[in-house]
């Protein structure tokens, strides 16, 4: 039987309250303020999928009117292109995986009472709740919704003028963003100051599980790009209200002078893409993390290679800011700076690759069970190198310059970065639903909702590779009329009704999200008989995580099968472990 | 099970917990200055991100519409010589927001020695350092704003050139953080009022003091960058 003992340590800054709003509505509470991130993104990726079942309709039916929306115009499509992108990668593959299970279980895993500082962690849900809905906003507003891409590029996105969509819906997106900001940089400082000052005792970092190092690089990540987009938008806004010409160069529209001069595009591009490369790995990180984190538990063995994994996920986060050039090969860039960035962006391929082996080495000889966490965590292995492998052809600019700007873009960033790190959402949701609302999922519905969304999305996206590779432009609004395109049309009618059948899928989760709520059989404190600390409280953990006291630390967090030990799995508080010779 | 036994209430000694039950005051001193430290991240990479964009804008050509030609249209302003008084009245600032710091400090030491006696000495002064930092923090506001209508009658707008965007962009940018300092000085100001405990006034005004260290030291870059990068 386990010893436990704890540090007579001080825990919880503030008393768990009582009243509805304080306790649900203006928490302070990491764990609520984390649902609370968690249920924002499942609203917004409702939103953002809905807009992509609008876009696959209107691509293979151009004229089709719909009920209340009627038809679709070519400027509404790419509306729709623009909101989708914003909403998912802002909102949904930014806000789950970092805000929402990162607040939850960041401060349990090190054995932290909160957060570092709860009051700034309520105001970055709130800041963040905020941001959505002024982007929301934007689709009422007269005009409606911008049309410059989730890109915004300049100077389509600093001219009032220039579009449908680009007066006060533009400037709604660009407050939006800045607003989002200003929320991801609150919680990025909190995760940081948390992580390094809050662990438990005998929580060395080399103890911190790797889901615990993915959300702290990510919020380094984080702390240092959205600062530069915020520049961006500032000066962006500058542009569109005040006539300062930061962005835009020379030029007529109809006709007529701007009144803006000397400016340069490229210029936001490069502000853009310093924060947009980064951001890459803010939504994929964490899901690399948890994936770490599953194959481990439920292959029943320690983590192949922990300290090749925190230096990968540190080089990866490192070069992630050394890339952004690859976004811009078709600027007119010189061929040598072109290289300099091919050659950093295929660098990343070595920390990535180390990554994928380790992952590979860990179930090797594991003995594995294939609960649906980890069939989520396995699909994210394979859905990261299937996406992973176009990489290092659009990193080559003699390869990009014709794929650039076709389907093969939107195959290989849809595949590596959305769904991806939404296989990591959707394996974290299986695997710690249990802890968080003290039931558990039902397996058979899991089930069949991962087999409907891995092969949807392969089947979706896969086949956008093809359509890119035979030059079929992406964000054209319509192809039906273009003889070259014509043979393509089919494979896109393919994706269409792929796309139709994987978000029925969806529902399944949804029903099972929320049937399961309330209705599943209760779960245990440690149903997945896993080793991390937010498994040795109860469930769901008390307001203060471990009821008044802070564990002590004694192992690392993926001792499982040690030899010698008397179950397959020691948990992190359990007497140390000593090496069997 | 390790689960059920993670519960079992351990006497709690309390040993570096603090009044009201939050932990003591070194923990938390140093943990808001860890905060500070991460939070001055984002700022910096704000203004190094309008530096780049100031350097690469300063060497763009553009077209001349009238001739075909490809000229500069980057006109260096003519800052005012305010600018060089709301320098220094920032710097003294800064020097009386370190003062009213460490008097805080030696305040909380004192308390910690001798309670009754600290708590005597705090109630009879008054913190005119902070309030001196105060005065001057609406003072440099204010010596900022000046400064922008001499540049407007100057005919430098902020759409003039792109050297007078700049100009607006990097001041304004600056006094926006400035008034953050100045919101967590009347913080401060409030909780001396409210009475609430020595200890957390004295951590509010130690990150006030950083942050505002780091705000002088912030000016001096962007004025030397307006000043001699033109």
């Amino acid at each position: 039987m386990a010893t436990h003992d704890f540090a007579a340590q001080a825990s919880h800054a503030h008393e768990a309250p009582q009243g509805f709003i304080r306790k649900w509505v203006f928490s302070l509470d990491h764990k609520v303020i984390g649902l609370q991130y968690y249920f924002l993104a499942l609203a917004a990726v409702f939103v953002g999928m809905f807009l992509s079942l609008l876009m696959r309709i209107h691509l293979i039916w151009p004229g089709a009117a719909l009920p209340i929306l009627g038809e679709i115009k070519p400027e509404t499509y790419l509306t729709l292109v623009t909101m989708h992108g914003t909403i998912m990668v802002f909102f949904v593959l930014t806000t789950a995986p970092q805000g929402g299970f990162g607040n939850y279980f960041l401060p349990i895993q090190i054995g932290a009472p909160d957060m570092a500082f709860p009051v700034l962690n309520m105001l970055s849900f709130w800041t963040t709740l905020l941001g959505f809905i002024v982007m929301i906003a934007a689709f009422f507003v007269a005009g409606g919704a911008p049309l410059h891409g989730w890109t915004g590029y300049a100077p389509l996105s600093a001219l009032q003028s220039a579009g449908p969509g680009e007066g006060l819906g533009a400037d709604l997106w660009i407050i939006s963003i800045a607003i989002f900001c200003i929320g991801a940089l609150m919680g990025a400082l909190n995760f940081i100051t948390t992580t390094l000052d809050m662990r438990a005792k005998g929580m060395t970092m080399m103890r911190m599980p790797l889901t615990v190092w993915a959300w702290f690089v990510t919020a380094i990540l984080g702390l240092l790009a959205f600062g530069v987009l915020l520049s961006a938008g500032i000066l962006l806004l500058m542009d569109r209200n005040l006539g300062t010409s930061f962005f835009v160069p020379l030029g007529t529209i109809n006709g007529q002078l701007t009144g803006h001069k000397g400016g340069s595009p490229l210029l936001w591009q490069h502000l853009f893409w310093f924060f947009g490369h980064p951001e890459v790995y803010i939504a994929i990180l964490p899901a690399m993390g948890m994936c770490s984190q599953l194959l481990s538990v439920f292959s029943r063995k320690p983590i192949f290679g922990y300290k090749a994994m925190v230096y990968a996920i540190l080089a990866i986060g490192f070069l992630g800011f050394m890339v952004w050039g690859h976004h811009m090969f078709m600027s007119g860039m010189s061929p040598y700076t072109a290289f300099a960035f091919s050659v950093m962006t295929m660098a990343i391929g070595v920390p990535s690759a180390i990554k994928t082996f380790n992952w590979l080495g860990t179930l090797m000889r594991g003995k594995i069970r294939f609960s649906s966490p980890m069939l989520f965590a396995i699909g994210f292995v394979s859905l990261f190198v299937s996406g992973g492998i176009s990489g290092p052809f659009l990193a080559q600019p003699v390869l990009d310059i014709p794929l650039h700007d076709t389907y093969f873009v939107p195959g290989h960033f849809h595949l590596i970065m959305g769904v991806a790190s939404i296989f990591g959402i959707f394996a974290a949701t299986y695997y710690w639903f249990p802890k968080m609302f003290g039931r558990m999922m039902n397996e058979s519905m899991a089930r069949w909702h991962f087999w409907f969304s891995l092969i949807g999305t392969y089947a979706i996206f896969m086949p956008m590779h093809y359509l890119g590779m035979a030059g079929m432009p992406r964000r054209y609004s319509q192809m039906t009329e273009v003889a070259y395109l014509h043979d393509l049309i089919p494979l896109q009618k393919f994706i269409t009704y792929a796309a139709f059948i994987t978000i029925a899928g969806q529902l399944i989760f949804l029903v099972n999200l929320f049937w399961s709520m309330f209705k599943g059989p209760k779960a245990s404190d440690n149903p997945w008989e896993a080793t991390t600390l937010e498994w040795i409280t109860t469930t769901p953990p008390p307001h203060d995580n471990f009821g008044g006291h802070t564990p002590v630390v004694h192992n690392g967090p993926y001792e499982y099968s040690v030899p010698g030990a008397p179950r397959d799995y020691v948990m992190q508080n359990d007497p140390e472990i000593k090496p069997a010779h | 099970m390790a689960s059920m036994t993670t519960t079992a209430a351990i006497a709690d000694a309390g040993i570096s917990r603090g009044e009201d039950g939050r932990p003591d005051y070194g923990t938390r001193l140093r943990r808001a200055r860890l905060g500070l430290l991460v939070a001055l991240t984002p700022i910096l990479m704000l203004f190094v991100s309008f530096t780049s964009a100031y350097v690469v804008r300063q060497g763009l050509p553009t077209l001349d519409p009238r001739t075909n030609n490809l000229i500069r249209d980057w006109i260096p302003v003519a800052l005012p010589r305010l600018l060089l008084l709301n320098t220094f009245v920032l710097l003294v600032s800064s020097l009386s927001m370190e003062l009213a710091r460490r008097q805080l400090q030696s305040q909380v030491a004192h308390a910690n020695s001798s309670p009754v006696a600290g708590d005597t000495l705090a109630s009879k002064i008054r913190m005119p350092w902070l309030a001196a930092t105060l005065v001057l923090g609406f003072a440099f506001l204010f010596g900022q704003w000046t400064a922008w209508q001499q540049l407007a009658a100057n005919g430098f707008y902020v759409a003039t050139t792109p050297s007078s965007s700049f100009v607006y962009l990097l001041t304004g940018a600056h006094a926006a953080h400035l008034l953050g300092g100045v919101l967590a000085l009347i913080v401060a100001g409030i909780a001396s009022l409210l009475h609430r405990s020595l200890k957390t006034r004295s951590i509010v005004v130690d990150v006030t003091a950083w942050y505002w260290h780091f705000m002088a030291v912030l000016w001096i870059y962007i004025f030397c960058l307006m000043k001699f990068v033109r």
